[in-house]
């Protein structure tokens, strides 16, 4: 194995040593959400006019654990990594900015993929799911967790304590993926909060995932591939930079 | 051949709101392929701050520092090959065990099918029955191996100890330097930052001493001995003050009075001070200067090396360790 992929190595190792909590939990939490919303909601609404709650339900709760995995992957070894003192044995190498990128938001892809297919094989039993067009399922899973990998490393490199972190979790990342169109289509929004839901790079990642599943989505799939591909852009060249500079982590 | 370490003019000054520190000042020397060097100095004088900077993980204000010829900074990813690192902290990774710590190490730098380079680490550093163990589940004395077996295992030219025998028991430490030794005598360099003076003494065969940053010795080893006092007059008082005259060249101890001496009249001199203050000497012993009086002479300022203003009483220096 080269460099790089010796850390993607270690950093897939890392999670999947503590599978229970890392990708297990994530998926029975998701499998919780689509009972309970599923149980309340199920008959009552309809989505595009045919699709039953509980099925439209399915993708929103893949993509949102998928973001939030790969987010927790990256920023929780990072952070950890800085705390306990060990970052600096990645810090001795002569591994490049651009490998620790790629393993770092490798792995988080690796993470964010894994819990991906969890939820959808264990929501399967409940819910006969559609795959109208896999691979723009594939290509937003990927673009999706890419971006949220990135951001984590963002996060990762910025928090010195496990507070700062957490508060980037819980009033950032959380709200962006609760209020993207997970849990319901934005057409059922008053106007002013449709507007509000377009600036949520999230929702597109959500909305254009859904339409590998259904074909039909709120917005045309090609601009959901073009905002969230750019927001993965900016993000990693942002993420990039900063581990080039050697961001809080090389004084 | 270009020096196995050079620093040239390295300076570091740490910036906040309210204060500026200046950690290194114009810091200048080189270290020669296979030499065992130390670098002494109390805390707080820059050491650490000048492996940081030789590892990469600080950048200096100003001033260069190479490698074999390579920068630290432009070239960094062939002058970290060249540098095995042993961290002053005992750090560790707890989601793995300690062959997989030094098969990443081995990865991170590129290096393939290492089990046996691998292997013979762990035997010669006592870590072979501990190979399948948790980081977490292992004493800080072993820690303190692994974190030796983790900076060897791409085999560097160049070895660099920040303390690494600071808080580890007897045993270790005389297994420890005699890997250590045995790499020097291959042909890797050593450089060796330790509070511990005879490990300097025995060890290396030259030496920088830093205070405040800047460099006030370097010299072979040999030659600061022989430099400094060649005896020294140690004995108990019955707890009375020193007359100034010589509480101000003295080491003191609790009880225990240390003054450097040259010839017989010299110490005459001063058991006659102390007779005459009124003073008891108990236990009067003469002995062999060592590289702790080299150093402590130095970092006082009496040494030629340093003309600096003196800073620190001896009295106070003696606590440093």
């Amino acid at each position: 194995m080269t460099g790089w992929q010796t850390l993607f190595y270690k950093e897939v190792l890392r999670f999947w040593k503590v599978g229970f909590q890392t990708v297990a939990a994530p998926v029975i939490t998701a499998l919780l959400y689509l009972m309970i919303f599923g149980h309340v909601l199920e008959g009552h609404v309809k989505v595009y006019d045919r699709i039953e709650y509980t099925a439209f339900l399915v993708p929103g709760l893949v993509m949102m654990s998928v973001l939030q995995n790969a987010f927790a992957n990256s920023s929780s070894s990072l952070i950890q990594s800085k705390i306990m003192g060990n970052l600096v044995f990645v810090l001795l190498t002569p591994l490049s900015h651009w490998a620790w990128f790629l393993a770092y938001v490798g792995s988080s892809v690796a993470r964010g993929l894994a819990v991906g297919t969890g939820v959808l094989v264990v929501t399967s039993f409940f819910v006969r799911p559609e795959f109208t067009y896999p691979l723009w399922i594939l290509l937003f899973a990927l673009l999706g967790a890419g971006m949220l990998g990135a951001l984590g490393l963002i996060a990762g490199l910025w928090a010195e304590k496990f507070d700062q972190m957490a508060a980037f979790q819980n009033f950032i990342i959380m709200p962006m993926t609760f209020l993207s169109g997970v849990f319901y289509s934005i057409h059922s929004l008053p106007g002013f909060w449709q507007q509000v839901s377009h600036l949520n790079p999230f929702f597109y990642m959500i909305d254009g995932f859904r339409y590998g599943f259904f074909g039909q989505s709120d917005v045309s799939p090609w601009i959901s591939l073009t905002i969230v591909g750019s927001a993965f852009l900016v993000v990693s060249a942002v993420a990039v930079r900063l581990l080039r500079i050697g961001y809080k982590i090389r004084s | 051949m270009p020096a196995a370490i050079s620093f040239q003019s390295v300076s570091k000054t740490y910036r906040s709101a309210d204060r500026e520190l200046r950690a290194l000042d114009q810091v200048s020397f080189d270290i020669q392929p296979g030499e065992f060097f130390g670098l002494l100095g109390p805390n707080g004088a820059g050491k650490t701050t000048l492996i940081s900077i030789l590892a990469g993980l600080v950048r200096p204000t100003s001033g260069q520092v190479t490698v074999h010829g390579h920068d630290v900074q432009a070239d960094y990813a062939q002058a970290r090959r060249q540098l095995g690192i042993v961290p002053q902290e005992l750090v560790f990774d707890p989601f793995f065990n300690v062959r997989e710590a030094l098969r990443f190490q081995s990865g991170y730098f590129g290096v393939k099918h290492n089990e046996a380079w691998i292997d013979e680490l762990l035997e010669s550093l006592g870590l072979a029955d501990k190979a399948g163990s948790n980081m977490r589940q292992l004493s800080g004395g072993m820690k303190r191996r692994v974190l030796v077996a983790q900076a060897l295992v791409h085999k560097p030219p160049v070895i660099v100890l920040d303390e690494p025998t600071a808080g580890v028991d007897v045993e270790l430490r005389q297994t420890l330097w005699q890997f250590i030794a045995k790499l020097n005598r291959e042909g890797h360099t050593v450089l060796l930052t330790t509070h511990y003076l005879e490990e300097a003494e025995a060890l290396c065969s030259r030496l920088a001493m830093l205070k405040s940053g800047q460099v006030v010795a370097l010299e072979r080893t040999s030659e600061l001995l022989r430099a400094a006092s060649s005896n020294v007059l140690r004995f108990k008082t019955n707890g009375h003050a020193l007359p100034p005259a010589l509480a101000a060249k003295a080491r003191i101890t609790g009880r225990i009075v240390q003054l450097p001496a040259h010839d017989a009249r010299e110490i005459e001199a001063y058991l006659a001070a102390v007779r005459e203050a009124g003073l008891v000497a108990e236990d009067v012993e003469i002995r062999k200067a060592d590289l702790e009086d080299v150093f402590l002479d130095v970092m006082a300022d009496r040494q030629k090396a340093g003309a600096a203003p003196a800073a620190s009483s001896p009295a106070s220096l003696e606590a440093a360790p």
